[in-house]
């Protein structure tokens, strides 16, 4: 209490005037402003006292054993932190010392805030973790398959240390067709969920699938993978993404909302890219049954060709064979081209079928010297059994036909 | 970006190449029409996965807005 008795204090010669209640609380916030070791500051402690204003800044008091300060997180911050804060939550924040005149306290101006200790972290864990599940956004069936051969991919990560270059490596390794654009961001600390989310985005409008990668770490470093916007971030993501937080016992809220969970970052490039060994193989694959389409198109073509060729004259018939060989020949010029030992198989079976083409028609059989016995309709008599006494044939020669009467009956030599 | 067809693209127009013929159903001068383009696409399939040299890009804030830098890659 003051005493009613004493003097008031009044300045003396040389003391300077006194201040305004305004002018005193600008020089504490000027004060206090530039000063660096109270800007950008951590600060750990208990949470009391919360009150949420209808505008959606949050109102809390940060506390330890000793000691407690006023905290302000304003909405903008509030909704990047990703969980909510409670009345005996242990947490670090990050933010600005700063004063407020009109209330006359020191504030700390909180920009984004992590759970500390286990028993926080998890509590804050399963809030998320139930809260998304309700709303299905774990859902097996809103997982969308990834794209078979991505032509750009996006790689979410830190852009030092080990991770961004095993992903690149494989990736190179595996589909060198694919353009790979990595999206640097922080992937720890209290302003990672804020940097994720804004490389998922800008690399998602520039790809065909996102992976979202962190090597492994601490609980306190992976939490910003269990952050219910960056969680959300992922689920409208525009393209598939493939996580890979951690370890593979490391579960974050972030790989239960991703389209797949890879085990690593490593399985993770694994997963988006197919295997350009496959990929050959496919193709091989298809250059055989081009081939081999082909061949039976031109067998089909051949047996044609000798059906007419039995009812055509020996001129009609040197001309066919030869279009059909003239055909062949660009076949067999184009199949030349078709690398594999497979296909070089089909190419000589091609060869074979061209020599068994001038082989099997009736022409070349005439040339040599043979004659062919037929029927007045023209069908070829191919065995003596088929010939009876008293029938009527014609025998075809290189240079022209006969018709003879048959006077021995047909029977096997 | 180029008009080029992707190795996707490519693969997908020789797979379909391949089932025109396995139809068997074409006259043999259209049948080898469609055999020449299949052939075109496996060369083009084949020089991609051989020929490709893979491209590693970062993206970065610029005042123009976002812009993409190569990557260095050991």
């Amino acid at each position: 209490m003051m005493d009613p008795l004493a003097v008031p204090w009044e300045p003396g010669p040389g003391v300077p005037q006194a201040l305004t209640v305004s002018q005193l609380a600008r020089l504490i916030r000027e004060t206090v402003r530039s000063n660096p070791l109270l800007g950008r500051i951590l600060v750990r402690g208990e949470v009391t006292n919360v009150q949420s204003a209808p505008a959606g800044h949050v109102f809390f008091t940060l506390k330890d054993a000793t000691a407690q300060v006023s905290c302000t997180l304003f909405r903008e911050d509030a909704e990047l932190v990703g969980f909510d804060l409670e009345d005996g939550m242990d947490v670090v924040v990050s933010g600005d010392v700063d004063v407020f005149p009109r209330k006359g306290t020191v504030q700390l101006l909180v920009r984004a805030a992590t759970p500390a200790g286990v028993g926080a972290f998890w509590a804050a864990y399963q809030r998320t973790r139930k809260k998304l599940a309700a709303e299905g956004l774990f859902d097996p069936a809103r997982k969308r398959p990834l794209p078979p051969f991505p032509r750009r991919i996006g790689v979410v990560t830190s852009e030092m240390g080990a991770v961004v270059h095993d992903i690149v490596t494989i990736l190179r390794r595996r589909y060198p067709i694919a353009h790979v654009v990595v999206a640097p961001a922080l992937v720890q600390g209290p302003g990672a969920p804020a940097s994720l989310r804004r490389a998922l985005a800008v690399v998602a409008d520039r790809v065909d699938v996102v992976i979202l990668a962190r090597g492994g770490g601490s609980l306190e470093d992976l939490w910003c993978f269990n952050d219910e916007g960056l969680a959300r971030a992922v689920a409208s993501c525009r393209v598939p993404v493939v996580s890979a937080i951690g370890h593979e016992t490391d579960v974050t809220i972030v790989d239960f909302v991703a389209d797949v969970r890879a085990a690593t970052p490593s399985a993770a490039a694994e997963l988006v890219s197919p295997n350009s060994v496959e990929l050959a193989a496919q193709l091989k694959e298809a250059g055989r049954l081009l081939a081999q389409s082909i061949r039976e198109i031109v067998s089909a073509a051949r047996e044609r060709v000798r059906g007419l060729g039995e009812r055509m004259s020996p001129r009609g018939l040197r001309r066919s064979v030869e279009t059909n060989r003239e055909q062949l020949e660009r076949l067999h010029e184009a199949l030349s081209a078709l690398g594999s030992r497979e296909i070089l198989r089909h190419r000589e079976n091609l060869a074979a079928i061209g020599r068994r083409l001038d082989l099997l028609s009736p022409l070349a059989t005439l040339q040599r010297g043979y004659a062919i016995a037929e029927r007045e309709d023209g069908h070829i008599v191919a065995r003596a059994t088929e010939v009876e006494e008293g029938d009527d044939l014609a025998v075809r020669f290189q240079d022209g036909r006969i018709h003879v009467h048959v006077k021995g009956g047909g029977q096997a030599a | 970006m180029t008009d080029e067809p992707t190795f996707e693209e490519s693969l997908r127009a020789l797979e379909e190449r391949v089932d025109v013929l396995s139809r068997g159903d074409l006259p043999l001068d259209q049948a080898l029409a469609v055999f020449e383009e299949g052939l075109a696409f496996y060369r083009r399939c084949h020089a991609m996965l051989t020929d490709s040299e893979q491209r590693v890009t970062k993206l970065v804030a610029a005042a123009e807005g976002l812009t993409e830098e190569p990557f260095p890659v050991e």
